[in-house]
């Protein structure tokens, strides 16, 4: 069974009661106890004024969390090979033009239309760090972290070149929240690259495996955890919240999770 | 990158079912695009209907993944024989060493779409049959032919618009060279919805008559559906001398427009020449181009600078979409296939619908389906968002 390495040079995160990386370190590393709140997702300074108006959840929080992975490390966006991980994208303009589609006049306005690809994202991140490097874009429903972390490291793996993952989820508004809960809106970004540099946050290994996936002992991170796709990555991010070297099973499909494992950089 | 085999393949378009009747229809240049109606939508314009997707049930096991989506890759799975060739390769590399990598655009939205309008007139709830998971979610159709032919390895849906179905290529071959799996099915399914022909619609990117790509009087296009399956394994060493391979990928993002292709064309040419670069090739050594072809104006001449810029005038290209339709997220693996009964049946398919090429186009535009001994072929897709994907296919 094979292994594919990276090295982890940076990350973000947003979530529900973890507004950023420094703080959810603390939370996940045990320093500080959770606190929940609604994850508070900034507006998009990537973006020109009018279109950080018109962009929904999904882009807000995929620009953001790729925004603050790149910030953190020493990378120009415009040369990365992005990968973005989601399990719907844009809920928000999905219910628009159904509700549109059900009503009689059926008209929908052209930036919903393309705004409503899964790619959205993607399309946005790169016009904005004018970034002309292959991009994609994953669904695995509530597997879709495992898919993005595989895809971006086999990436790696085959481009020898540095790969931007970020995973996201925005939640439907009713009713489709109703046939599809999910919690509140997660982002996590990981910036790989495959060879350690300065500053470089930790070695990761990932193998398949038959396993059953790790919980969390924290109620309140595992109900996370449980109910947002993204934040499948948890036990990945706790991980490496610790610092030290450690393993971890994902969630990834049924009989088939991500062990991962983490060492610091010597 | 190392080449890779098209060990079993099958597509199901407008154009008919499986490989024999695409072929055929192909080379004698036929188009399946008809004025018809679809669901309830009321649009002037031609589709790409697949005859008998409704009439498709799925195993009693497998009902919860109904939906118009799943039921078209179910018609396309019983073509060719393409499940059981899986399942022969799953038997003989074990079901968790073959991955699932499928692209689609909309995936089994249709679904929601229908619910929306039966939604609880009190409540505004949706319909308690309503089965998002199965269905609509982008993941559906890749859940579906996974547990359909019993596979245990990995599996995603890449979903980058009209490019989906090309860029899974390459994500199997990664997979695969990476020692993930040993062997993957790619394809693509799109079927037929409100939101996509609303949605082009509304971009006024929609033509009246059957779509007539690179023509002088082109006007946009028409939406299609299909479903398109390949089972790419390594190469062997010493394999058929007829067998088709996977020589190279190239992707690249545009950067410059979410629903407008790069004017210049630049996204597209870095796209190509990154295919053709992975494959070891130069630009002569390809003998057709499979265009994207859209037939929207702005769309076939930024190919075509691209196209241009690359091959010159003189390698043949011809776009298919006249006889298939625009099958969005399944264009790509749909075009592969394609590539791949060129290469074998040896002939370059005329684009069908087409009168006239622009005389603005520089690219060598076959109008009449010829034998032509091809050896290697690129294949463009390109969609929202900026995505763009080539893939070069040819002989061993």
């Amino acid at each position: 069974m094979s292994r594919l390495a990276a090295v982890i040079e940076s990350l973000a995160v947003i979530g529900p009661g973890l507004p950023d990386w420094p703080a959810a370190r603390a939370v996940l590393a045990g320093e500080q106890p959770y606190a929940a709140a609604p994850a508070a997702v900034p507006a998009p300074a990537l973006l020109p004024p009018n279109e950080r108006r018109r962009s929904g959840l999904a882009v807000k929080i995929a620009l953001a969390a790729g925004a603050s992975a790149l910030a953190a490390g020493r990378r120009d966006a415009a040369d990365i090979e992005t990968v973005f991980a989601s399990s719907s994208a844009d809920g928000d303009t999905c219910h628009a033009i159904c509700e549109q589609l059900a009503g009689s006049e059926r008209l929908i306005s052209p930036t919903r239309f393309h705004n409503s690809v899964h790619n959205a994202p993607s399309g946005y991140w790169s016009i904005a760090t004018r970034c002309m490097a292959p991009s994609t874009s994953v669904c695995g429903y509530d597997a879709s972290f495992g898919a993005g972390l595989l895809e971006a490291c086999a990436l790696l793996h085959a481009h020898r070149a540095p790969v931007l993952l970020v995973a996201y989820d925005a939640p439907y508004p009713e009713p489709l929240l109703a046939k599809r809960p999910v919690a509140d809106a997660f982002g996590v970004a990981l910036l790989l690259a495959p060879e350690a540099g300065p500053g470089a946050l930790a070695r990761l290994e990932v193998a398949a495996t038959p396993a059953a996936p790790m919980v969390l002992e924290d109620a309140a991170l595992e109900g996370l955890r449980r109910t947002i796709p993204s934040a499948r990555s948890l036990p990945l991010l706790r991980l490496l919240a610790g610092g030290a070297a450690g393993a971890a099973v994902l969630e990834y499909l049924d009989g088939y999770s991500l062990a991962v494992s983490v060492a610091p950089c010597a | 990158m190392r080449p890779l085999q098209l060990s079993h393949l099958t597509l199901t378009t407008c154009l008919g079912r499986g490989l024999e009747a695409t072929a055929g229809a192909l080379q004698r240049r036929e188009s399946g695009l008809a004025r018809r109606a679809f669901e309830t939508a009321v649009l002037d314009t031609c589709i790409g209907e697949v005859e008998g997707v409704d009439a498709v049930r799925l195993a009693p096991a497998l009902a919860a993944w109904d939906c118009r989506n799943n039921r078209l890759a179910e018609l396309g799975l019983a073509q060719d024989g393409f499940a059981e060739a899986v399942r022969a390769a799953a038997v003989r590399l074990g079901e968790a060493r073959i991955g699932v990598f499928l692209g689609t655009s909309t995936s089994g939205i249709l679904q929601t779409e229908q619910a929306y309008r039966r939604r609880d007139p009190a409540s505004g709830a949706l319909p308690a049959d309503f089965d998002y998971a199965h269905t609509h979610n982008t993941y559906s159709v890749s859940g579906y032919v996974r547990a359909r032919l019993a596979l245990a390895g990995p599996a995603w849906t890449v979903s980058t618009a009209c490019s989906s179905s090309a860029k899974v290529f390459g994500t199997a071959a990664r997979m695969i060279g990476a020692g993930l799996i040993d062997a993957a099915v790619v394809g693509g399914v799109d079927s037929l919805c409100l939101t996509t022909l609303y949605g082009f619609n509304s971009l006024e990117l929609l033509a009246r008559e059957p779509c007539r790509p690179w023509d002088r009087a082109r006007s946009g296009l028409s939406i299609g559906e299909a479903a398109a399956f390949a089972l790419l394994e390594p190469l062997p060493a010493a394999g058929t001398a007829d067998a088709i391979a996977l020589h190279g990928v190239g992707e690249s993002s545009d950067a410059h427009h979410m629903s407008a292709p790069h004017p210049e064309g630049l996204g597209a040419r870095r796209s190509i020449e990154s295919a053709l670069a992975a494959a070891g090739l130069q630009p002569a050594d390809i003998d057709y181009v499979n265009l994207h072809g859209t037939a929207t104006p702005s769309n076939d001449s930024a190919e075509d600078r691209a196209v241009t810029e690359v091959f010159g005038s003189r390698t043949p290209c011809s776009s298919t979409k006249g006889a298939t339709g625009h099958t969005l997220g399944a264009a790509g693996a749909v075009e592969a296939v394609i590539a791949a009964l060129a290469l074998r049946h040896g002939f370059i398919p005329g684009g069908a619908h087409t009168v006239e090429p622009d005389p603005a186009l520089r690219a060598q535009y076959t109008l009449q389906s010829r034998a032509a001994p091809l050896r290697r072929v690129l294949s463009n897709s390109f969609g929202f968002g900026g995505s763009n994907c080539s893939l070069v296919l040819g002989r061993r």
